[in-house]
């Protein structure tokens, strides 16, 4: 297992989410065991590692999606499960699945997902037009590709407030202007005093690797 | 592997905003638990009406299974107004079970669900949304349709009443009581007939008090009883099956 | 307060323990058991009325209470796995399931026997017996919904929220089919009720009761240790007991 970077002397920087003693069993296989991480804010966290190795296993549990078989994941050193309000207050968790609703149209799919998390709707459609969606607005979502359903999805980056962002792929279907737009997105957010934690199979491009932390999961391989 | 230090600094005042990001008083608290029930309703009852399907194949569902059993028994009035109560019960029974696996099923499946568990309101109350919207949808709709089917089933016409009361106060049990096995088999790939065999002897005791106010109000006594035993599982199903439906949905999740 | 109970959270100990217990449970239950049914079998006085079809009874109303005692049982399992979050807990109710659905087959099974001779029927819609027929099912999806989930951690999760809320409905399932029995019943009363027992008959059912009970504490605890086996295959302790014995042998 590769160590975390020590974190640099920057005295603003605060713990915004730990994972202790994090283990993770899977149909009888052990895929990380005695896991420790600390996030900080202003860090990018890029967790790497072969398919099966656990990847979208610890940013569900970091996200209190999942359970770990032992070990435990605090919010500002509170445990998440004991402060389960504020924590998904300060949390955007964007998965394999992207949330949108054949049934409903792109607007109205980001409408709902900003109102469940109590933000704003008012600027939807410009949120949209950054995601490249602009002219699809009122287009019902099962009418859109794969592509554009995960681009409404992640349409929310633009406008959340949270500073936990846990994001599983995000750049799957995602053309490569998006991507690097995407990739902006990930650096202001960090020099807000925000986090990104995320799993990509491509390189980052955009954003420095010294400012890149990665987390390598090979447990399973060894 | 990473050690950690302990941190020293002040870990107590640590869930206040510290950050700019944070903006927890300011943006979050202006969508209220009614605000946030009534989100999830309206959107769940727009796809549904964007799908009318899922509205009118539990009704025809219940029309067509209750027209096969004076086929399957014979057309004499006497018999079928005996029966018809049952009837009637059991094919809303079977209706409401038909149409559950759209509760949480699609919502599972394109990770809305997700979205829902990790927002910040209570899951209990967005989970009773759903299941309201579901039963305006499909609960509803049995009720306008159930004195038709009753009168192809020579139903005591002093029965119509207590029909619409117990369907009234009945139908809302099933969903909530469905929802709780909806949310165990939402995960599970063939989770149609093992929703069933879980839901199914649930729904008993509605079933028993149901037909016995009907049956008791045809012959012209009161049926109040059984009524307000209907209504004591509505209101324990109300408060404690939502509960349970946010327990069962981490679990599937996860 | 409840200090003391910590240790047998630890599935190691829990393991070794039952191991301990295992062949006192075994022989108190092998004991209780000859000395029950031969002496309810062979020696106890004939019912005047049901003559010795009445025997039925010292198999039927064990199977049946402790049919409803396993769920019982399992229903606090399941609360302590929800509220503590004790993965042995899971691990104990899972053990138990199927041996309370087999418990109940054979409280229907012997209940349908002893209606044969009494009602010249097979089956009849009396209030005990429904209610165990339901019982099993309630059973049934249980264990199917155990057996659903791959991993076994959800899925006893999953069948501890069901067997919670099957527990909560129980009492009103109990309630309202005897009601529901009580409203539709015609010339047929029952006889299942309150057979009065003398002393003679009571000192064998007593001892056929606790013995099946032994019975499946045994079973139970087997299953138990199983159950844990599994559950723990890629722990040291596991793998070290498994090498140890295949060099014993």
């Amino acid at each position: 297992m590769t160590p975390l970077p020590k974190s640099t002397s920057s005295t603003q920087e605060t713990i915004l989410l730990k994972g202790e003693n994090l283990t993770c069993i899977r149909e009888d296989r052990l895929l990380f065991d005695d896991l420790n991480i600390e996030i900080n804010t202003g860090d990018i966290v890029q967790v790497e590692g072969p398919n099966g190795s656990g990847k979208t296993s610890l940013l569900r549990i970091l996200a209190g999606l999942s359970q770990p078989y032992e070990g435990k994941v605090k919010f500002k050193q509170i445990l998440t499960s004991q402060c389960r309000e504020e924590f998904h207050e300060n949390l955007l968790y964007f998965g394999h699945l992207p949330g949108v609703k054949g049934e409903m149209s792109a607007e109205e799919n980001l409408s709902f997902n900003l109102a469940l998390h109590g933000l704003d709707t008012n600027q939807t459609v410009d949120n949209l037009a950054n995601m490249n969606l602009l002219g699809f607005e009122d287009s019902l979502a099962s009418h859109l590709s794969a592509g554009q359903h995960r681009r409404i999805g992640l349409a929310r980056l633009y406008q959340s407030r949270a500073p936990i962002w846990i994001l599983d792929e995000p750049f799957t279907a995602i053309d490569k202007q998006g991507v690097a737009s995407l990739e902006q997105r990930f650096i202001e957010h960090a020099n807000q005093g925000g986090c990104v934690i995320l799993t990509t199979h491509q390189d980052l491009l955009a954003i420095p690797s010294d400012k890149v932390k990665k987390i390598t999961l090979d447990y399973a391989f060894e | 592997m990473t050690t950690n230090t302990e941190l020293t600094e002040s870990s107590k005042a640590a869930l206040a905003p510290t950050d700019t990001l944070n903006m927890t008083d300011t943006q979050h608290n202006n969508l209220s638990y009614r605000d946030a029930f009534f989100l999830v309703l309206k959107r769940d009852i727009t796809i549904a009406l964007r799908h009318r399907d899922d509205i009118i194949n539990p009704l025809l569902f219940f029309v067509i299974v209750v027209t096969l059993f004076p086929l399957g028994i014979g057309p004499e009035a006497k018999t079928l107004s005996r029966i018809a109560p049952g009837i009637i019960w059991v094919a809303a029974l079977l209706a409401t079970l038909l149409s559950l696996d759209r509760l949480f099923k699609s919502d599972y499946g394109d990770g809305s669900l997700e979205q829902m568990l990790l927002s910040p309101h209570p899951v209990f109350l967005l989970v009773l949304a759903k299941i309201v919207a579901h039963w305006l949808i499909t609960g509803l709709p049995l009720i306008f349709i159930a004195p038709l089917l009753a009168v192809l089933l020579h139903l005591n016409e002093q029965s119509y009443g207590a029909l619409i009361f117990t369907l009234l106060l009945g139908t809302p049990v099933l969903s909530l009581l469905g929802a709780v096995g909806v949310a165990l088999t939402v995960g599970i790939k063939k989770g149609g007939v093992l929703l069933s065999l879980l839901v199914l002897p649930l729904y008993i005791p509605v079933l028993i008090f149901a037909t016995s106010a009907i049956d008791t109000a045809s012959i012209g006594l009161p049926y109040s009883g059984q009524l307000a035993i209907i209504a004591a599982l509505f209101f324990g199903s109300l408060t404690l099956a939502p509960f349970a439906v946010g327990a069962a949905l981490k679990v599937s999740t996860n | 307060m409840w200090k003391w109970l910590h240790p047998y959270a630890n599935p190691e100990v829990s393991y070794h323990f039952t191991g301990r217990l295992l062949p006192w449970f075994s022989a108190l239950a092998a004991i209780l058991l000859s000395v029950g049914l031969v002496w309810a079998l062979l020696f106890a006085p004939a019912d005047y009325q049901q003559g010795d079809s009445f025997r039925i009874f010292y198999i039927h109303v064990p199977a049946a209470s402790l049919s409803m005692g396993i769920y019982f049982g399992m229903a606090i399992a399941a609360l302590c796995s929800l509220v503590w979050q004790l993965k042995l807990a899971d691990a104990s109710a899972a053990a138990m399931a199927p041996v309370g659905a087999v418990f109940t087959a054979i409280a229907l099974l012997t209940g349908s026997a002893w209606g044969k001779p009494m009602w010249g029927t097979w089956w009849i819609w009396d209030a005990r017996l429904t209610s165990e027929l339901i019982l099993l099912f309630l059973y049934l999806g249980v264990i199917a919904l155990h057996s659903a989930f791959e991993d076994k951690n959800l899925a006893g999760k999953a069948a501890g929220i069901l067997t919670l809320v099957g527990s909560i409905n129980l009492p009103i399932i109990k309630y309202s089919v005897e009601w529901w029995n009580t409203l539709h019943q015609g010339s047929t009363v029952s006889k299942l009720g309150k057979p009065s027992m003398s002393l003679e008959m009571l000192w064998p059912f007593l001892f056929c009761f606790l013995g099946f009970a032994m019975l499946v504490a045994v079973i139970v605890c087997y299953r138990f240790r199983n159950e844990i086996l599994a559950r723990n295959s890629i722990r040291p302790w596991v793998r070290d007991l498994v090498s140890a014995q295949a060099n014993h042998k």
